[in-house]
């Protein structure tokens, strides 16, 4: 061993035959797998594909079951504005979900703020823009309330956001006492509110703002998780959070933040959620707050954190609409579309698990 | 001049009825491999992990480079130039080598992409992890985007290494950091803990293996139930010695005392 230089030469006896080692770089013969395992593989590195695959198979499913009815730009418009606010919500809930949190009281806050911005700018004539900040600082703040009960306080995100969307809902029945905002009221005191609702065609399709919105919101969220430090230590925290915390990354401050940017995106659904109803229900999206889980779920972000695309969650609220216009289109009862999104949630989660075991 | 790069005193800790470090003193000196030896359960993570503020000890202090410090978190020392390679690694399982190597002092691009879009510079990242996993040669991983998840664990625990040797300036914690490695790999990490020392930068080497020890360690210093027992220099005594006043069966000599 003494040809290798001093260093070595301690080195123990049976370390001799290091020398004569291979040194190539080691290649991988690819063992023969079978197709199953590989498209686990597959589904495992990308886990965005099977959402999209099933939104692919449903439009065509539904468009041989419904026909022309279902696959014209109209309805197929239609089906992306009808799933914009719950897309919001959905990001802001994918969002909580990659650090392996849930949010309760998404729908709470997105409802209570239109409740505030209405009250403000209809009733109390506040500038409408000024009535929309306070809106959004709103928003924030209560995202921010989840944030410091589970990062100072260190309680479960589900059991504070299942308080906080109690607290939120009751808030928001005493802010509205329990009555709508009319639509013609906000038409003349703050038409600016209903900006989200506004429209336009183009062959055949009508696009509303909120679709855009949706779309908007989602290419962000995908560009700060991927392509910023802050969404890596996003999903590092989702991960393991206390490896995180060893490597480095502030967590408590980064989960912060999340709670925070989840209630913002919430407020900001809060105001299309006007343009898209055209009137301030405090009853409206009682279960908002179920269906953004489920299309989180559906889109294959898993509920254990850290893996799965933000745009799964897209994918999963576009995967609800189709299935709900498709069913409706081809004559079946709304009882029969609840019971297909059930199946449809249990499936992806089934899915899911099965793509984990890959790394196991 | 030779103030000790980490000195410890009285330090404590407690995990309810468990004492993990009881009263203990360390100390580390400049330019020096000090291999820390002791029993499973004898408390050797417990107090690195109170030196580098991974745990809040209870009582003691420490002083690096003879100021005190009270480190709140790792982020604290991390900031101070201290890497750990922690026992359980520390590494998220989901993110590619490149992303683990620079968790928490990731590189952003150049200009309005990097300021203002905090847009991160992955190909630098990349190759910067590339080039330090080939140095220590224990790679022989298929891409440095893939999830570490995908690694074995020899290959974890050399992402592990190869990050805290490559942003380390003041000194390096190694928690077992060849126990999951081959014998090829074993090498390697100790030819690297060598050239780190050669850079003038001291390391804590916690190990079981008793040749590794001996091979590379300045001191060695036996823990044993909670607290530093003595400090021996590995040229006086033989490794039978070590494990003898470690586990108890001998008592050491009283100029090497703690
Ligand atoms: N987080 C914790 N909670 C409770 N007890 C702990 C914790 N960490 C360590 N201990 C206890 O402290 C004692 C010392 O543990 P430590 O991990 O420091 O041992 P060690 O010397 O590193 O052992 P090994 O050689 O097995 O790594 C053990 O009795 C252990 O049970
Ligand atoms: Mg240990």
């Amino acid at each position: 061993m003494s040809e290798n230089g001093s260093s070595a030469s301690v080195g123990q006896d049976f370390e001799k035959k290091l020398d004569e080692s291979d040194k190539s770089i080691a290649s991988f013969n690819v063992k023969a797998t079978s197709p199953f395992e590989r498209i686990q593989h597959v589904l495992h590195n990308n886990p965005t594909l099977v959402p999209v695959i099933v939104l692919m198979l449903s439009l065509v499913v539904f468009g041989l079951i419904a026909g022309g009815k279902f696959f014209s730009a109209f309805n197929l418009s239609l089906i992306l504005q009808q799933v914009s606010i719950i897309g919001i919500l959905a990001a802001a809930q994918s969002l909580i979900i990659i650090t392996a949190g849930i949010d309760l009281s998404v729908a709470a806050i997105m409802v209570l703020m239109s409740v505030v911005m209405g009250n403000l700018a209809v009733f109390m004539g506040v500038p409408t823009v000024l009535a929309l900040f306070v809106g959004m600082a709103g928003g924030v703040g209560a995202g921010l309330m989840n944030g410091w009960f589970i990062t100072r306080i260190k309680l479960p995100p589900f059991i504070t956001t299942l308080g906080t969307w109690s607290i939120f809902y009751a808030l928001l029945l005493w802010l509205s006492g329990a009555q709508s905002i009319r639509g013609q009221d906000i038409d003349t005191n703050a038409p600016f509110l209903k900006f989200f609702g506004e429209s336009f065609n183009i062959g055949g399709a009508r696009i509303t703002l909120s679709a855009i919105l949706m779309i908007l919101v989602f290419l962000a969220l995908w560009y700060m998780l991927n392509k910023t430090a802050w969404g890596r230590h996003v999903y590092a925290i989702g991960d393991d959070k206390e490896a995180a915390e060893l490597s480095g990354i502030r967590t408590d401050r980064t989960l912060l933040s999340v709670y925070g940017l989840a209630g913002f995106i919430c407020a900001l659904g809060g105001w299309a959620s006007i343009g898209r109803v055209g009137s301030i229900s405090p009853q409206s999206f009682y279960e908002g707050n179920l269906d953004s889980i489920t299309a989180v779920v559906i889109g294959g972000i898993s509920l254990f954190g850290g893996r799965g695309s933000i745009m799964g969650a897209l994918f999963g609220a576009l995967i609800v609409g189709v299935f709900r216009s498709g069913l409706r289109l081809s004559g079946v009862d709304v009882l029969w579309q609840v019971f297909a999104i059930g199946w449809l949630i249990i499936i992806a989660v089934a899915i899911d698990q099965w793509i984990r075991r890959v790394s196991a | 001049m030779n103030t000790p790069v980490v000195q410890a005193r009285g330090i404590v800790k407690r995990y309810g009825h468990v004492t993990a470090i009881d009263s203990s003193d360390f100390e580390l000196r400049p330019g020096e491999i000090l291999a820390v030896i002791g029993d499973n359960g004898a408390g050797k993570s417990s107090i690195v992990k109170a030196i580098c503020g991974a745990t809040i000890p209870d009582a003691g202090e420490i002083l690096i480079e003879g100021k005190p410090v009270k480190f709140s978190s790792p982020i604290e020392a991390r900031e101070m130039g201290i890497e750990i390679v922690y026992q359980n690694l520390a590494l998220s399982p989901a993110l590619s080598i490149a992303d683990n190597m620079f968790t928490g002092r990731e590189l952003r691009k150049k200009g309005f992409l990097g300021n203002v879009l905090r847009m991160l510079d992955k190909p630098a990242m990349e190759k910067f992890a590339r080039e330090k996993l080939t140095e220590l040669g224990l790679m022989t991983v298929q891409s440095i985007k893939q999830p570490v998840e995908t690694l074995s664990g020899g290959q974890r625990q050399g992402v592990a290494v190869a990050r805290a040797a490559a942003f380390a300036t003041k000194f390096i914690i190694m928690d077992e950091p060849t126990a999951a490695l081959g014998v090829k790999e074993s090498r390697k990490v100790l030819e690297l803990i060598k050239d780190v020392r050669a850079k003038g930068i001291p390391i804590i080497l916690i190990s079981h293996n008793m040749p590794h020890v001996f091979e590379v360690a300045d001191r060695i210093h036996i823990h044993r139930l909670g607290k530093r027992l003595c400090t021996i220099d590995p040229k006086d005594y033989t490794m039978s010695d070590a494990v003898a006043f470690m586990t108890g069966a001998k008592e050491p000599p009283a100029k090497d005392l703690a």
